[in-house]
């Protein structure tokens, strides 16, 4: 492999690995509070897709208004599924609430096909993301970048509300204890729905950007990358939101790489991830980031 | 006195059974016959998941990846030479098993033993993690044995899959290995090593402290889960005769999931009744999808709406019947008879009564 092609298969790894990491947050911060793996969170992401979509393609929006506007109503989306199928049974086994999860990810995808359609649907990438960028001898499209700028900046705001604000403090201990957190004072039914909403948000984002990279959406476009951005909150440490973007980004890399320098290995792909889970989860279950914690009898 | 009432009852049940079963493989469309079959299959998913996550409380989400070897297994021992190399024409197939053919009853033996043995693999190293970790770890694996599925060419045929598997499953075979499976899941369930299961569901430090080997116990449950899991997917390649990995994907485990905690977490009869309701619910609901007329108003069909409804339906049952539909509570006969008598109504004793 010549050295540009190295930086090419960097360049798609590190955007592939934002992607994974955007919609990773939102796995981790909700499983940080509630211990639900949300398996919904893969189909926000395509409703994400589909919103700015139909924004484009029916409204006729410039991308400037279809995408954020696409963002605004998957994350109301996301508060409504908090709602209406989590905080019913928060108090129950966790079982019912993993189960809750999985019927709303059937209905979105399945809502998704009778309203969309089955068919894929091209998704047209606004003009400037288009455009060939040459760079020496290595070449990108220039939605490479804008997605890695993106997420960098949404990282950024993303940090900054969970270190440095009030929310995020509430957030941050509400991970902790959930009830003590209520004991003082905080409306913590109004934290978590912030941070479903945060997470959301973030996946909308990561379903749109997704949709510049690879422009074809179908109704089940969310469950692979859910699937991998659920294996790289693992990975980080679930629970823990730098761990989930450094895992996004070791996963993407990971997976770019091996089939670059071992293409025989391209149709193992997706099975790499689910190997790097399995071996880290027996020599460090918790993950790069995550804390121990110790068996309470 | 009431053991061998209930014995007696039993026994007529599954005479009864046994009759309608007759009945129905003889005057039953092919249509109809699909759907009782696919009956049992997903009943015999259904209380294996309750076996493994109801009883011993270790969430697995590997049922996928467990069928689909069952299925491989027992298609590729019953299809016959012609069938194989007609199916093979990317790639051929490896030579000793080009030629094998071999009855159904071994074949669904021997596919429910391979499962076993992949179950038990799998379990091995997973057994180290607990809850959710336990979770997503099952499914890796599910999932890398369904990308093997595809990879692995000159033994499964890729993602082409298998087609022209000979319809063995009938009404005996599919009830018959249902009923058996529970009878045998129902006995492990009393005795001392089901009690272990549950001591380790409870709590598997104070299990463990009191000397049960959770090692051996969780094993067990799996293998012997694995093991009918692997003979069910058999069962379902000869009844739909055409496989291929995605039949697999891990959607399948979502759904026995959802029929187990519809039916209720460490009830069998639910398990059993929610399946049976799950598959005749999916077909019932089949019209929806095809264009049909009321009086004047002529409705076009929504393809896909079905899917809709049991989504809404499951979230429905989640929601509002939180335990399930049958709770921890199980048929006997003891009940039934109260039922009648409408004194000591002892709902659910736990007389391990007949398990039809």
């Amino acid at each position: 492999m010549t050295f540009d092609q190295l930086l090419q298969n960097l360049a798609n790894g590190i955007s592939l690995g934002a992607l994974y990491a955007l919609i990773a947050i939102g796995y981790t911060m909700v499983y940080g509070i509630l211990r639900l793996i949300n398996f919904a969170h893969g189909d926000i992401v395509m409703i994400g897709a589909y919103a700015a979509f139909y924004g484009v393609a029916m409204f006729i929006l410039p991308w400037w208004i279809s995408f954020p506007l696409a963002i605004l109503l998957t994350t109301g989306l996301g508060m409504i599924i908090e709602r209406v199928a989590y905080r019913p049974l928060r108090e129950y086994p966790r079982i019912n609430l993993f189960t809750s999860a999985v019927a709303v990810s059937f209905l979105l995808e399945n809502l998704a096909n009778v309203i969309f359609g089955g068919r894929p649907k091209a998704f047209e990438r606004p003009a400037f993301m288009n455009e060939m960028i040459t760079i020496g001898n290595t070449q990108v499209v220039s939605y490479t970048p804008f997605i890695i700028i993106t997420a960098v900046v949404l990282f950024g705001g993303l940090l900054y509300i969970v270190n440095r604000t009030k929310v995020g403090m509430a957030m941050r201990a509400l991970s902790k204890d959930i009830e003590a957190t209520g004991l003082m004072g905080i409306n913590t039914d109004r934290i978590i729905l912030f941070s479903f909403m945060l997470g959301s948000a973030l996946a909308a984002a990561g379903g749109i950007l997704w949709a510049t990279k690879f422009p074809q959406i179908n109704p089940w476009m969310g469950v692979m990358p859910g699937l991998k951005a659920f294996i790289a909150a693992v990975l980080g440490g679930i629970g823990n939101i730098t761990g989930a973007v450094i895992g996004g980004f070791l996963l993407g890399l990971t997976e770019i790489m091996v089939v670059a320098f071992f293409p025989s290995l391209s149709g193992y792909r997706d099975a790499f991830a689910y190997t790097i889970l399995i071996l880290l989860l027996l020599f460090r279950p918790t993950g790069i980031m995550g804390e121990m914690q110790a068996e309470k009898v | 006195m009431k053991k061998r009432r209930n014995l007696i009852l039993t026994l007529a049940a599954l005479i009864l059974f046994g009759g309608f079963l007759y009945y129905a493989q003889h005057t039953f469309n092919p249509y109809i016959l699909r759907i009782l079959n696919l009956c049992a299959v997903f009943t015999i998913f259904a209380v294996t998941f309750n076996l493994i996550f109801g009883y011993t409380g270790q969430f697995s989400l590997g049922h996928a990846g467990f069928a689909a070897v069952g299925a491989y297994v027992a298609a590729l021992l019953t299809m016959s030479a012609a069938q194989k190399s007609a199916n093979f024409f990317l790639k051929p197939i490896i030579s000793p098993l080009a030629n094998v053919e071999i009855p159904f009853l071994p074949a669904l033996l021997l596919a429910g033993l391979f499962a076993s043995v992949v179950g038990s693999l799998v379990a091995w190293p997973a057994l180290r993690l607990r809850g959710d970790y336990l979770a997503i770890a099952t499914l890796g694996f599910s999932e890398i044995i369904r990308i093997l599925l595809v990879n692995l060419q000159p033994i499964t045929n890729g993602a082409l899959g298998l087609k022209g598997i000979p319809s063995y499953t009938n009404l005996y075979w599919s009830w018959g290995a249902a009923l058996v499976c529970i009878f045998i899941i129902k006995s492990l369930i009393n005795t001392s090593y089901g009690r272990a299961m549950s001591a380790i569901r409870d709590d598997e430090v104070a299990a463990e402290a009191l000397g049960v080997s959770l090692f051996k116990h969780k094993m067990m449950a799996f293998a012997v889960s694995a093991f009918f899991v692997g003979v069910a997917g058999a069962l379902m390649a000869n009844l739909i005769s055409t496989i291929d990995p995605k039949v697999f994907l891990f959607f399948l485990t979502y759904q026995i999931v959802g029929i187990t905690v519809m039916g209720g977490m460490g009830s069998l009869t639910g398990s059993t009744i929610a399946a049976i309701l799950y598959t005749v619910f999916l077909e019932a609901l089949r019209p929806i999808e095809s264009p049909f007329t009321i009086g004047p108003l002529n409705i076009p069909g929504i393809p896909g709406m079905r899917m809709v409804l049991f989504s809404i339906l499951l979230l429905t049952v989640i929601l509002f019947y939180r335990r399930g539909l049958m709770g921890t509570n199980e048929f006997s006969w003891d009940w039934l008879i109260g039922l009648f008598h409408r004194k000591d109504t002892a709902l659910a004793a736990p007389t391990g009564g007949a398990e039809k």
